[in-house]
């Protein structure tokens, strides 16, 4: 496409916004809202899909062995661990170990836990790790038949709580998201139809002089794209700033090493990109609909 | 160079507008349509920039059959084919002067080429010194001239129109005639629907007579023949 002819393309689309005011600000209206709940829901959901996957780094599985067994059986025991679809280490902590671990774990309370170290209860421990935490139910499931396995342990509730709530969530939003999209799609394609009427005579006249119709059609793709593009202007704003603040006073105040915050730098410019993008294709969709239906070219 | 071959239309609604029409039609003639009112002189001339296309039958332009374009080639046929209407169509906000250039312009031309085009075919149809005015500050002969200025900037082979002085005085009509008769000299075929029996007694061309989707009549200098 000529420079000269983009040039148009944009002025003529330009001045078809400014032409519908109020349309505009109705389809503007709509797109901003969806944006502005696309953008809250995208920074919980990857805010939140990054936790569990922090604590899903952090979940391990042990398999205490029953006292009465001896070393072979213990290192036939690992042996058959190992062979376990999707386990990835299999590591021996002796009950010593665990002792010491417990001790450190209690902080000051682990001072009675001391008088122990005479007589120590606990088992010898077999640490397991798996590739995903949804795989520690079935990997349990097999170990716990093996012989010398007293019990098979992992902090099951939190992970799939984390993992169905994410997937819910996740299934809710979307439902929610794509009918707000749906929504501004239609304002935007009928603001489009507005113009596309009120232009009619010129339109007729550039078909009869023999305008090419993708050149009668980018106009209107242009408006839209333009509707699009304003509607993400306060999303985005909302999002970095938004986001700058949550973040500094949130990773201030919460010192877990596993809840975090994802990095402003680059999170928060990825998610205003996104938001950029849904506006133009929201906007264009809008307009595609419209052309089709209307233009007839 | 216009050559239609058994050319029928019928309407959604089951109205037959073309009864089989055949007709041929030579670069540089002057052609004029006439016939009472529902006779298909519009729907003839829709016929040739594919404005409708035909049910059955053919129409040729240059050799091409046009019922057969693309879409997309549809625009690079009109580019050849001038055509001017009974209302003018000018784009009301438009100056005179860019209501011609926008003929150029939507098809792309560059601004220099455009700007000495205008100021040609202004000075051809005499309205120069009318180029900022606004079509609602025009008479009606002067906005029929912009409108035969708009339809001949891109120098086409073909000028068609559909009743161009049916809104005119008798003076006004013969003005526009004047300049058709000047284009034509330069090889444009001119093809003219009307219900003026002066103009067609006076001015003698080739006329094809029409009634009831048909041609019933096609003479080299004929007469209107009806009771207007
Ligand atoms: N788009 C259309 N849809 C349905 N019927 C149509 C359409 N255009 C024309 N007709 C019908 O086709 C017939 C021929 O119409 P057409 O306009 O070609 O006549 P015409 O000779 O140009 O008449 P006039 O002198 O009044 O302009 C008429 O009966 C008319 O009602
Ligand atoms: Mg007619």
């Amino acid at each position: 496409m000529k420079l000269s002819t983009m040039g148009r393309h944009l002025r003529e689309g330009s001045k078809n916004i400014i032409r519908n005011s109020w349309m505009t600000v109705a389809s503007v209206g709509a797109v901003t809202t969806t944006l502005v709940l696309v953008g809250i829901f995208l920074t919980l959901m990857l805010n939140l899909n990054q936790l569990a996957q922090n604590i899903e780094d952090e979940v391990q599985m042990s398999v205490y062995i029953q006292l009465t067994a001896d070393e072979t059986q213990i290192n036939e025991l690992e042996e058959n661990i190992k062979q376990v679809n999707n386990v990835t280490s299999v590591e021996f902590s002796s009950k010593e170990e665990e002792l010491d671990k417990l001790i450190k774990d209690m902080g000051e309370e682990g001072e009675q836990w001391k008088l122990f170290e005479q007589n120590n209860p606990l088992n010898d421990v077999f640490i397991v790790r798996a590739e995903e935490a949804s795989q520690y139910k079935a990997i349990s499931q097999k170990v716990k038949e093996f012989s010398n396995v007293d019990d098979v342990t992992y902090q099951q509730n939190t992970v799939e709580r984390l993992l169905t709530f994410n997937k819910y969530a996740r299934y809710i939003g979307f439902a929610f998201i794509s009918a707000l999209i749906l929504t501004a799609i239609f304002l935007i394609s009928n603001t489009i139809k507005m113009t596309i009427i009120a232009r009619q005579d010129e339109i007729s006249i550039m078909k009869l002089v023999g305008a090419k119709n993708s050149f009668i059609r980018w106009p209107f793709f242009v408006e839209g794209m333009l509707m699009g593009m304003l509607g993400s202007i306060i999303p985005i704003a909302l999002v970095l700033f938004g986001y700058k603040y949550l973040y500094t006073n949130f990773n201030d105040r919460i010192n877990m090493s596993f809840v975090e915050l994802l990095p402003f730098d680059p999170f928060a410019w990825q998610i205003s990109l996104l938001l950029l993008g849904i506006g133009v294709v929201i906007g264009i969709w809008g307009s595609v609909m419209s052309v089709r239906k209307f233009l007839n070219v | 160079m216009i050559e239609m071959k058994e050319v029928f239309k019928v309407y959604k609604n089951g109205v037959t507008a073309l009864n089989g029409v055949d007709v041929t039609i030579n670069q540089g003639d002057f052609v004029y349509v006439v016939g009472p009112s529902g006779a298909g002189k519009t729907s003839f001339i829709k016929m040739m920039y594919r404005e409708e296309v035909p049910s059955r039958g053919n129409v040729y332009i240059n050799g091409v059959e046009i019922g057969g374009l693309k879409k997309k080639e549809i625009p690079y046929l009109r580019r050849d084919v001038g055509v001017i209407f009974q209302d003018f169509k000018l784009l009301p906000r438009k100056s005179v002067y860019e209501n011609v250039a926008f003929a150029l312009e939507v098809i792309e031309e560059n601004s220099k080429k455009i700007r000495r085009q205008v100021m040609k075919v202004l000075e051809q149809v005499g309205l120069k010194h009318k180029a900022r005015f606004i079509p609602a500050q025009l008479s009606g002969g002067e906005q029929q001239r912009v409108a035969i200025a708009r339809a001949i900037i891109n120098n086409p082979k073909l000028v068609i129109a559909d009743e161009p002085t049916g809104n005119l005085d008798p003076e006004t009509s013969w003005e526009i005639m004047r300049i058709f008769e000047d284009i034509n000299s330069k090889g444009t075929t001119i093809i003219m629907a009307t219900h003026s029996q002066d103009i067609v007694n006076q001015l003698k061309k080739r006329v094809i007579a029409m009634e009831k989707g048909q041609i019933v009549r096609d003479e080299h200098r004929g007469e209107y023949g009806y009771e207007a």
